[in-house]
């Protein structure tokens, strides 16, 4: 008995010095880190400076910018906000019609993989993507432009600071949207189609039916999409590096890119304010998954 | 069943291909942009006069002289199939025991641990683990990069497969016991193969995200030699002049490889994602 006990402990071993080593040790490191003065790779004391300074630097907030309707930059944190703000309603919104189109539809199951596409290539590949079909001359969007009238909008809408972040957040919508998609179809199986035939049976409509009851019923999924649709927009890096570097001007600046500048950028680095801007980065994403885990446990 | 009338179930055909159809340009896009000469798509892919095939752009960047893709396949190959065998083995394990040998508070603690370290960001680690691996010379190794993704992958791991086994009956394993069995030969010959689903599931979904990996490379890979595919297309990319039909044939190559597993593993890749984030 003891021996059964003891043993199968021991499994856990080589998990938890992985964890440890490459992940808890270096996740408190930079939690400690963040409040210590660095001189380039020298530890010189404690200090909340770093903080005063990340909280204080236009990089990160310029809150006024966006006050006065001018055009980004209005600071990482804030761009991480507005791209959360219209690409968490937007994409999750379009899964749950898509799923439920493609559910009846013939070959739904084709469309679905399609559309699922941008989850899979490597989100390099999706920025390189974002700023192929915003391109002034071989991009597909300005060509549709053109075809509707609008020519005078056609320009590099990936080069502009008023126009570069709302195409990479209308690019990541469009390689995020399959994975809600996904789970709302996986959501959608479980419904017994017995509750809608009824509901029909007493003269619901179509619209009726998916609103006063699907819609409810899929209340857990649409969380889940929320959440990590959230999560994934706080953690964006690559789409933003490969398609604008963060530019023009900062206009396209999210915490993920401007801690791996200061870190790995610079020269010489500036630790301290990265390790700031990666402790903001997780105490938003702890909050998000935090918030999941409550959840998910009072619907259980 | 059905009792729509044949004009809406056009429409909803007609609107979800519709849809779905947009959706797809950009791939068809790249895809034409690849295969012809760079003077015929640099003002538009879609003007089809003239129309030339040529898989000039895909040998250009395959083996360009200073960033060779074939290099980077190489490369990414050799840092994602270790890094999706290790951690397979190391997170089946630690799953086994917490889904079978429970009890006590301080694995039920350690358990909702590691499954919060799922959301700790890559941005969270990398200065500490940049900093101890330059001291101990695994920058710009591939094992450091290994064993990285082999941390980051163990926490969503853990949590699907404890769950998997968790459904699995134990009788197997009883019997298995009574005959003479350890715990281990238990969980090598009876349990792991058991639980081949879920595991098609961990490797399909781990070697796309490391192959599909880009921060944890371009922090911890310096040098153009050890480069993997994701590095080597912004590299690729050229600061004023894109030379589309080179970045399409690269972008086409990169994704061949995710794509094809996940063609290959479609129903246990999506098992894997609705698993995953489902039941947390």
């Amino acid at each position: 008995m003891r021996r059964r006990r003891l043993i199968p402990s021991l499994f856990l071993i080589p998990a938890v010095l992985f964890l440890i080593i490459f992940v808890i040790y270096p996740f408190l490191y930079t939690i400690c880190g963040s409040f210590i003065k660095w001189e380039a790779y020298e530890a010189k004391g404690v200090t909340v400076e770093n903080w005063v300074e990340i909280l204080s630097d236009r990089r990160i907030i310029s809150v006024d910018r966006f006050l006065d309707l001018k055009a980004p930059p209005y600071g990482a944190l804030l761009h991480n906000f507005i791209w959360i703000a219209i690409m968490v309603p937007t994409s999750v919104f379009l899964g749950l019609i898509l799923a439920y189109l493609l559910r009846e539809v013939r070959g739904g199951s084709i469309a679905k993989s399609l559309i699922f596409l941008g989850m899979v290539v490597p989100m390099v590949v999706g920025g390189i993507l974002i700023r192929f079909v915003f391109d002034k001359e071989a991009g597909v969007v300005n060509a549709a432009l053109n075809l509707l009238g609008l020519g005078e909008y056609v320009k590099t809408w990936t080069a502009y600071p008023d126009t570069a972040l709302y195409a990479l957040i209308a690019g990541s919508i469009w390689l995020w949207t399959g994975f809600n998609t996904v789970i709302y179809s996986a959501g959608l199986e479980t419904i017994p189609r017995e509750i809608i035939e009824a509901a029909r049976v007493d003269g619901a409509t179509g619209f009726t039916i998916f609103w006063r009851i699907i819609v409810p019923l899929l209340k857990p999924v649409t969380l889940v999409a929320v959440m990590m649709t959230t999560l994934w927009v706080l953690k964006i890096f690559d789409v933003v590096y490969v398609a604008t570097m963060g530019g023009p001007g900062g206009a396209t600046n999210v915490l993920a890119l401007d801690m791996y500048i200061r870190a790995f950028y610079w020269v010489p680095p500036d630790y301290g304010g990265a390790m700031v801007v990666a402790t903001l980065l997780t105490l938003l994403t702890l909050g998000v998954a935090a918030y999941i885990m409550r959840v998910t446990v009072r619907i259980k | 069943m059905r009792r729509r009338g044949r004009k809406t179930r056009l429409i909803i055909h007609l609107v979800a291909w519709s849809i779905a159809l947009i959706w797809a340009i950009p791939y068809v896009g790249i895809l034409i942009t690849s295969l012809r000469p760079y003077s015929e798509v640099v003002s538009g892919w879609w003007n089809i006069h003239p129309f030339t095939l040529t898989l000039e752009a895909y040998k250009a960047v395959w083996s360009n002289p200073t960033y060779p893709l074939s290099r980077g396949f190489v490369n990414s190959f050799l840092i994602a199939i270790p890094s999706t065998i290790i951690p397979l083995f190391v997170a089946a394990l630690a799953a086994y025991s917490f889904a079978r040998f429970r009890g006590s508070i301080l694995k039920d603690l350690l358990f909702l641990t590691i499954v919060t370290l799922m959301s700790v960001p890559q941005q969270a680690v990398i200065i500490p683990v940049f900093g101890f691996m330059s001291r101990i010379n695994m920058i710009n190794t591939r094992i450091g990069l290994i064993l990285l993704h082999t941390a980051f992958g163990l926490p969503w791991q853990i949590l699907f497969l404890r769950n998997f086994f968790m459904t699995m009956p134990v009788e197997v394993e009883e019997a298995a016991r009574v005959d003479g069995a350890t715990d281990f030969q238990i969980f090598y010959k009876i349990v792991l193969p058991m639980a081949l689903p879920a595991l098609a599931s961990v490797v399909a979904l781990q070697f796309n995200w490391v192959w599909n990996d880009f921060f944890f490379a371009l922090v911890l890979l310096l040098t153009p030699e050890k480069w993997v595919v994701t590095q080597t297309i912004p590299a690729l990319k050229g600061r004023y002049l894109i030379r589309w039909d080179q970045m399409a044939a690269a972008s086409v190559m990169a994704s061949v490889v995710p794509v094809i597993i996940y063609a290959l593993l479609q129903k246990y890749y999506v098992k894997g994602i609705v698993g995953g984030v489902m039941k947390g």
